[in-house]
């Protein structure tokens, strides 16, 4: 007898559908077989719940007397998007308080909201005939809004890369913080439990199919945003009424270093139609892989060190560069299990029924690149090209002559060849003439650890090496560690007078 | 037993803490120390049975000592179980139990701090 999704609707209906989470399926496959799992089960239900920063939500204020064309509008100081007439606003997740910074956001707003307390909303205007009023302000509950609608333009990653820093200082990323020299691992999604995962041709997962998100029933509107199928990176946007919503599946949170985020429960039913439903659904952890990508390097392009599976993240340790490094899931497993039991709870008795896709997702896609037309400054452009050079076997008194010759706070030290051996600075010398009892050599007194840029990088990211290092001069060298300009805070400075900083 | 002994400086020098353990005979376990121009903070582990004894001994030499009965403290409404605090703990203080719901050993912390700022929902704070 042919499965059809009408049969499964009338087996729901009846209370008599079989309904079971995606991490019961591979059990099942190998204990019935394909054939005996499809005999057995009508729908497999899936679920994730971990940070989605692309999460907002559309909020309807109605009319005030006299009324008002909120051009700007703020939620407890969290800025919402108010270009969309006159009493509506997007307010995003990620958008943080102008006055609590990372500690309060537009994530923190949607949880107060949901769990029932109010917030102040304030807006103002230029006044027009229509709408005469200028400012106003106003305190709010969810109940007091005519639509809250959450509208997700990019959630249930359907896997995402794992995160380590080889670098020597401690980052502070999305990821999670990420302990220098590969000291951890970050990783998120719930592998075997990911919607997306267990359907990767979209055949049942595509526009108008209902889902649960944050506790109440949404629907999939299309594709996500960065929707990149052909490389296993799909994405979802989704869409819940706000107001049906529990705070224990929608959280907000801060990620110390890079901001507000917002976890949210998300879990998708898949109807479980033919063979190679089941196959897709028999996905296990160790089946997932994923690169696990160093964050250390601050371009788009970051080196991947290996790839590793769900399996062995889960597993709590991973092997990198021959250590054994403890990973941290970002995601919760627990609350995955929760989300997917949930929703096959409330399917097998009877309260959400399914629906086939209106509308198909595109499996083929790859998301492309920004276009930039215009290249920010690179170091080469603003560098001082004359450097003042000495080698370690020269006395600190010579040292000084040349600092003070070259009006310069740093002399670049090279080594027989040539090469960047270490940087002498007044700083170094001050030291040196404060113990006279030793006759010194630069090498006695130079900075052997030098930070340095190439005069390809972009001045953003040398800018930030100067502030992060507390630095005021990087040496530019070339592939063979050779010297060809130094880059110092003049420089930046002089790239703010040009109105391009 | 943790306790967090703070020495002056301005009684000069003296090895506090191994002064106490050659006079005792108790074996502490330095877990942590910050110790700068004017003032130094350790935090050491002793056997519970000789706690007094330890006190007792360190403030005779001048430093003053607090007991540390919580580490960190856990605020378990605002946690989700996501384990972001496992791997950045340099004690393994932090795990999953087998239904994947975090597992807090407050024994092993000594108080660095680096969960209370890798936790994403706050949960986890520091008794100072």
């Amino acid at each position: 007898m042919e499965r059809t999704i009408d049969l499964i609707n009338e087996r729901i209906r009846d209370g008599n559908a079989v309904v079971v989470t995606a991490e019961r399926m591979p059990d099942l496959v190998a204990e019935l077989g394909e054939e005996g799992a499809l005999a057995e089960v009508d729908v497999v239900t899936t679920g994730t719940f971990g940070a989605m920063c692309s999460s907002g939500v559309f909020l309807n204020f109605g009319h005030a007397d006299p009324p008002i064309r909120m051009e700007r509008v703020w939620l407890n100081d969290v800025e919402a998007y108010a270009g969309v007439a006159a009493v509506d606003a997007y307010l995003g997740a990620t958008q943080q308080s102008e006055t609590r910074r990372d500690e309060y956001g537009g994530a923190h707003v949607i949880e107060d909201l949901v769990s029932g307390t109010s917030v102040e909303m304030r807006a103002h205007s230029r006044g027009t005939d229509c709408y005469p009023r200028r400012t106003i302000r106003t305190e709010i509950g969810l109940s007091d809004l005519n639509q809250a609608v959450m509208v997700n333009p990019r959630n249930a990653y359907q896997r995402y890369n794992a995160a380590v820093n080889t670098t020597d200082r401690v980052l502070h990323t999305y990821m999670g913080m990420l302990l220098p020299n590969h000291g951890n691992v970050t990783y998120s999604g719930a592998g075997v439990l990911n919607p997306i995962s267990n359907d990767p041709s979209f055949r049942y997962i595509g526009s108008g199919v209902p889902i649960f998100l944050g506790g109440a029933e949404g629907m999939i509107v299309g594709e996500g945003t960065q929707h990149s199928p052909a490389g296993g990176f799909g994405t979802l946007m989704v869409s819940g009424d706000l107001k049906a919503m529990s705070p224990d599946y929608l959280r907000a949170a801060t990620m110390t270093g890079y901001g507000v985020t917002l976890y949210l429960g998300l879990g998708v039913p898949i109807p479980v139609l033919d063979l190679e439903t089941v196959r897709a659904t028999a996905v296990t952890d160790a089946d997932i892989e994923v690169d696990v990508v160093d964050y250390g390097v601050p371009g788009r392009a970051r080196p991947s060190l290996r790839k590793v599976s769900y399996a062995e993240l889960r597993s709590g340790h991973v092997e990198i560069e021959g250590e054994e490094v403890a990973t941290s899931p970002l995601s919760s497993f627990r609350m995955a299990r929760q989300v997917a039991s949930v929703l096959a709870d409330r399917i097998s008795s009877g309260g959400m029924t399914l629906a086939l896709p209106t509308r198909p997702i595109d499996r083929t896609k790859t998301a492309r690149p920004m276009v930039e037309t215009a290249q920010g400054p690179r170091v080469r452009e603003i560098m001082d090209r004359q450097v003042v050079a000495i080698t370690g076997d020269e006395s600190v008194t010579v040292a000084a002559k040349k600092l003070l010759k070259g009006e310069t706070n740093h002399l670049v030290v090279l080594d027989h060849e040539g090469r960047l051996a270490g940087v002498v600075t007044t700083y170094d010398l001050s030291k040196a003439v404060l113990r006279p009892e030793r006759a010194m050599t630069v090498a006695d007194v130079m900075t052997r650890r030098v930070i340095t840029t190439e005069s390809d990088e972009p001045v953003d990211i040398a800018a930030r090496k100067l502030q992060r290092n507390n630095i005021s001069a990087l040496p530019v060298v070339d592939a063979d560690r050779h010297v060809i300009g130094m880059l110092t805070g003049t420089n930046l400075s002089r790239l703010i007078g040009r109105g391009r900083a | 037993m943790k306790l967090v002994v703070t020495f002056s400086r301005k009684r000069g020098r003296e090895p506090v803490i191994a002064q106490v353990v050659r006079d005792t005979g108790v074996l502490i376990n330095v877990e942590r120390a910050q110790i700068d121009s004017h003032e130094g903070e350790a935090l050491i582990e002793v056997p519970d049975e000789a706690c007094q004894l330890v006190r007792e001994r360190m403030e005779a030499l001048g430093a003053t000592t607090r007991r540390l009965d919580r580490t960190i403290l856990y605020d378990r409404d605002e946690c989700v179980d996501c384990g972001a605090c496992i791997s950045i703990c340099p004690q393994d203080v932090f795990g999953f139990d087998e239904d994947w719901r975090l597992t807090v050993d407050e024994g092993r912390c000594v108080l660095c701090g680096k969960c209370e700022l890798a936790c994403p929902h706050r949960a986890l704070s520091l008794q100072l």
